[in-house]
């Protein structure tokens, strides 16, 4: 395993999966991250926590590679590994990353498709269309997703019709078709009210035993209820990282103590 | 100490009721003044419509079976004889004077009226075949234009000069096209005067309408679906032809409606490239070769308007001519139109965000 690159920890760890190191990026002539250094274990969910413009979901869009649609966007400096490789290495194909890397979004974007294309889309571009094969992924995805119960009968209409909770455990459906190791999601609940964002919580918790999960939220609550570590970010630095119970309970940084106790953010 | 209730009762009530009869006057004023303006537009659309559905009809329609005037929807252009015959009076066509007069010996004295006889099946014809050529030529180059300007274009100063140059030839009044047509096409290609030289033009002319109208529909998708497609492992070009396109496809037929309009109207663009007065074979006649087709003239609908309302003398028989052409016109460019919305409405249900 490898030693950490920041911040002591305390109890049992995974191995890491991502690292990020002397990491600097930009958007034009704004550096909107600053050397950042971090660890992500397996199995774990991280919380990536801070307040808006700090940098949390830019680093979070660094990981899958999305950065790269936005033209002014540039890494200064430092690398990301994934199980040590380096994703930013020119020899690497972004759209295989991304499909290793899935992506969850603030606002759910299901396609103006029916609920079954919307879970097969990312095997249809990939050119699978065996009925059969269809079929299972979308069973499969749809109960890992906690959505099959209530649409099995009505796979055929539009993921549209969905409530705003459902339209987001379809999206997390249709991320898992392609069979990422590696789920990101970006504010997930922040449209969804509290039912809606119970249930994608308890989600969460199931979807660790098989996935690596990080998730950007601006609700404390849920990063202390959902994740195992919580990485507190300021102004593109990142502040402090730690086990969610240290963090919330003692942090070591007043600046983080001083957020998490709605002192200022 | 405050003012008393009274007081305060009086001065609402004069803000409330007492509002002066002239501000109500001018806000009605200029309510009727708008809806005057309204009503004028209306009005004149109404007569335009009315005048030509009137007269027009009489010339298309019949009031005996088979109530539509066949001979005017699939004869040729032709001399119209109007005589007496053993007391009767007769108006014919050209070929029907001619077989008429076979198995008679006497002499007939007729007065003929060039273009006022048969009918105007070669327009028609020409005209479709105008519109569906100059179309796919428009379509294609507009919608491969869009999509680089919309999906693949950095913004800086190359795209600010082709935007430019868009909406410049936007401006373009269209007997430049023709001029345009005629030297590019006609002359330096040397197609002459044929289907293709006009198809060109006449796309040319309606290029910047599809390019603008489909970039902007594809703008208004969401950037959400895209990114999500990104996010499940697709191209840019995936992206594009499955996350794009099929959304952006109700808002490009919107404005080729308005390009089938303008192409199957303009007559300027196609009088020197593409338009003849007259042709005695219809365009899929006499062809040696396949190809043939396209390097040919073709009699068109607006250019038919233009021959039998300038270049001949004018009498009633002609007016006939030219309110019937008029009104068939119409109708096929509204049927054009209502097609495409059909399907627009078809694909709008299916894609719905």
């Amino acid at each position: 395993m490898d030693t950490p690159a920041v911040e002591s920890h305390r109890g049992d760890r995974n191995p890491s999966l991502i690292r990020i190191s002397d990491f600097d990026f930009s958007y034009g002539d704004k550096q909107a991250l600053f050397d950042i250094n971090m660890d992500i274990a397996e199995h774990e969910v991280t919380a990536f926590i801070g307040p808006s413009g700090c940098g949390k979901s830019t680093l979070l869009r660094c990981i899958n590679r999305m950065n790269d649609l936005i033209e002014s966007a540039r890494i200064d400096r430092g690398k990301v590994e994934v199980n040590g490789l380096d994703i930013y290495d020119e020899r690497v194909d972004a759209t295989e990353l991304r499909k290793r890397i899935g992506m969850v979004f603030q606002k759910s974007n299901p396609f103006p498709k029916s609920i079954y294309e919307n879970v097969i889309y990312g095997l249809r571009i990939q050119g699978i269309n065996r009925k059969s094969e269809l079929d299972e992924t979308v069973e499969r995805c749809l109960k890992g997703a906690a959505l099959w119960e209530e649409v099995k009968d009505r796979l055929d209409t539009s993921g549209l019709s969905l409530s705003g909770g459902q339209q987001q455990r379809l999206c997390i459906a249709r991320a898992m078709a392609v069979g990422p190791d590696v789920l990101l999601m970006d504010e997930p609940c922040s449209a969804l009210d509290p039912v809606a964002t119970a249930k994608i919580e308890e989600l969460i918790h199931e979807l660790k035993n098989d996935y690596t999960i990080v998730i950007v939220t601006h609700n404390m609550q849920q990063a202390a209820r959902v994740s195992d570590r919580t990485a507190f970010f300021y102004m593109g630095n990142l502040i402090e990282m730690n086990a969610t119970d240290q963090i919330f309970m003692s942090p070591d940084k007043e600046q983080t103590e001083a957020y998490i106790s709605g002192r200022f953010g | 100490m405050s003012p008393s209730k009274t007081v305060v009762r009086e001065s609402m009530e004069k803000s409330l009721f007492g509002k002066s009869t002239k501000s109500k006057l001018v806000e009605r004023l200029v309510f009727a003044l708008f809806r005057l303006g309204t009503y004028f537009v209306l009005l004149c659309a109404a007569t335009i419509f009315v005048d030509i559905v009137y007269k027009g009809g009489k010339t298309v329609f019949r009031s005996e079976f088979p109530f539509l005037n066949v001979e005017f929807l699939s004869d040729s252009p032709q001399t119209l004889h109007v005589f007496e015959y053993q007391g009767r009076k007769y108006e014919m066509s050209d070929s029907n004077f001619r077989s008429f007069r076979q198995g008679i010996d006497e002499p007939i004295v007729t007065e003929t009226y060039a273009y006022s006889g048969g009918g105007i099946w070669p327009c028609i014809a020409g005209t479709l075949l105008l519109v569906a050529g100059a179309m796919i030529i428009a379509m294609t180059l507009g919608v491969l234009s869009a999509i680089f300007l919309s999906e693949y274009s950095r913004p800086g100063k190359i795209l600010n000069a082709v935007r430019l140059s868009i909406l410049n030839l936007a401006g373009v009044p269209s007997i430049v096209f023709g001029i345009f047509g005629m030297g590019m096409f006609v002359l330096a290609f040397g197609w002459n005067v044929s289907l293709i030289a006009g198809w060109f033009t006449l796309a040319l002319m309606v290029l910047p309408i599809i390019i603008s109208a489909s970039e902007e529909s594809m703008r208004a998708i969401p950037q959400g679906m895209r990114d999500a497609s990104f996010a499940l492992g697709a191209t840019q070009w995936t992206t594009i032809r499955t996350n794009v396109l099929p959304y952006a496809m109700p808002g490009i037929l919107t404005s080729s409606i308005i390009g089938v309009a303008r192409v199957a109207g303009e007559t300027a663009p196609i009088m020197f490239t593409a338009a003849y007065a007259l042709r005695d074979q219809l365009p899929w006649e006499g062809l040696e070769r396949w190809y043939d087709l396209f390097f040919q003239g073709v009699m068109a609908l607006p250019y038919h308007i233009y021959v039998v309302s300038a270049k001949i003398p004018q009498n009633e028989y002609t007016s006939r001519m030219q309110y019937g052409t008029a009104f068939v016109f119409l109708f096929i460019v509204a049927a054009i139109a209502l097609s495409s919305i059909l399907l627009r409405i078809r694909m709008r249900k299916k894609y719905r965000w």
